[in-house]
C-alpha cells in the first residue's frame, strides 16, 4: 500500500499533543492536591472544579488520539 | 491475529425491519445492548427502592447513594433553579453508566464507544438547553455570546469565538466519552494479544504472565474510567445547562 509509512508517521506525530496534555493534567492534579492539603475542608467543594478541569484538559489528548486512529484505520 | 478493533463491529440480527429513504433499519447488537442497559438500570432503581425501609438495606443504600450523588452534583453545578432538570440529567448519567459497565463484560459491545450514540445524546441535551434558554430569556439569550465589560472593538473577535466555543460543546462531549471508552478497550485488546503472542513464543512463554497481570490492573482501572466518564458527561451537561438557565 502506497503512503502507508507516511500515514503511520503522521499518526505518531499526532500523538505528540499527548505531551502537553500530560503536563497539563499533572499541573491540575498537583494544584488540586496542594489545595486540599492546605485546607482539607474544601475537598467536597473542589471536587467538581477539579473534574471539570480534568475533562477539559483530557480533551486535547483525546483529539490527538482520534486523529491518530483516523490516520491508521480510516484514511485511504 | 484478531484486530483489537473487531469488538466494536456492529452486526444486525435478522433481516432489516423497514427502510428509511433507502437505508435499511435492522435490530443490531448496539440496539440490543442499549435495551439491556435500559432494562438493567430500571431493574436496579426499581428493585433497590422496592422496600422503602427507614433503615436502608444494601440495595436501597446503593440506589440512594447514586441518587444523592447526582442530586448534589446537579445542585452544585447547575444551581438551585435547575431542579426540574434533575430527572433528565439523572437519566443521561445512569444510561451512560450502565452502557459503560455493560461493555466491560467479555464478548459484549461497548455501546458508548461509538461516537454516533454519544452525539445523539449530546444533540438531545443541546436541544433542551437551547429551548430552555429561548423560553426563559427570549431573544435576550443571545447576550450569552457577548462577554461583559469587553471593549467595543474587541467584540468583533470575541463574539465569534464565544459562538464557536458554544457550538463545539456537543462535539467535545461526545468525542471525550467515545475516545476514552475506545482507547481503554483497544489497550485491553493489545495487551491480550501480546499475552497470546508471548505464550506461544517458545522459551519466552514465561514472560507472558507480565502483560496478563497488567491487563488485570487495567481492567480495574477501566471500571473506574467507566464511572468517571459517565460522571463527567453528567457534570458538564449540568454546567452547560446553568449557562442557559442563569446566563452570566
Amino acid at each position: 500500500m502506497e503512503g502507508m509509512g507516511l500515514k503511520l508517521l503522521g499518526a505518531g506525530i499526532a500523538m505528540i499533543g499527548t505531551l502537553g496534555a500530560g503536563l497539563g493534567l499533572g499541573m491540575i492534579f498537583s494544584a488540586w492536591i496542594s489545595a486540599i492539603a492546605r485546607n482539607p475542608a474544601v475537598e467536597g467543594k473542589f471536587r467538581q472544579i477539579g473534574y471539570i478541569g480534568f475533562a477539559a484538559t483530557e480533551l486535547v489528548l483525546l483529539l490527538g488520539f482520534v486523529v491518530s486512529c483516523l490516520l491508521i484505520f480510516v484514511a485511504k | 491475529m484478531i484486530s483489537p478493533l473487531e469488538e466494536f463491529e456492529i452486526h444486525s440480527y435478522g433481516s432489516p425491519l423497514f427502510t428509511i429513504a433507502g437505508h435499511p433499519v435492522s435490530f443490531t447488537n448496539s440496539a440490543l445492548y442499549m435495551l439491556l442497559a435500559i432494562m438493567g438500570s430500571s431493574l436496579f432503581m426499581v428493585a433497590s427502592m422496592r422496600r422503602q425501609a427507614l433503615v436502608p438495606g444494601r440495595w436501597q443504600m446503593m440506589g440512594e447513594t447514586v441518587y444523592n450523588m447526582v442530586a448534589n452534583m446537579v445542585a452544585g453545578a447547575a444551581g438551585e433553579k435547575a431542579k426540574p432538570y434533575f430527572p433528565f440529567i439523572f437519566t443521561i448519567f445512569i444510561f451512560i453508566l450502565f452502557c459503560n459497565l455493560l461493555g466491560m463484560l467479555p464478548y459484549t459491545l461497548e455501546v458508548t464507544s461509538h461516537i454516533l450514540i454519544n452525539f445523539a445524546i449530546a444533540i438531545l441535551l443541546f436541544t433542551v438547553i437551547l429551548l430552555t434558554g429561548f423560553i426563559r430569556h427570549g431573544w435576550h439569550f443571545f447576550s450569552l455570546f457577548v462577554p461583559h465589560g469587553a471593549p467595543k472593538f474587541m467584540l468583533l473577535f470575541l463574539v465569534p469565538i464565544e459562538i464557536l466555543s458554544f457550538a463545539i460543546r456537543p462535539f467535545s462531549l461526545s468525542i471525550r466519552l467515545f475516545a476514552n471508552m475506545m482507547a481503554g478497550h483497544i489497550l485491553l485488546g493489545v495487551f491480550a494479544g501480546m499475552t497470546a503472542m508471548l505464550v506461544t513464543a517458545g522459551w519466552l512463554s514465561a514472560i507472558g504472565i507480565l502483560p496478563l497481570l497488567l491487563n488485570i490492573a487495567i481492567t480495574g482501572f477501566e471500571f473506574f474510567v467507566a464511572f468517571l466518564q459517565a460522571y463527567i458527561y453528567a457534570i458538564l451537561a449540568s454546567v452547560y445547562l446553568r449557562d442557559a438557565i442563569e446566563m452570566h
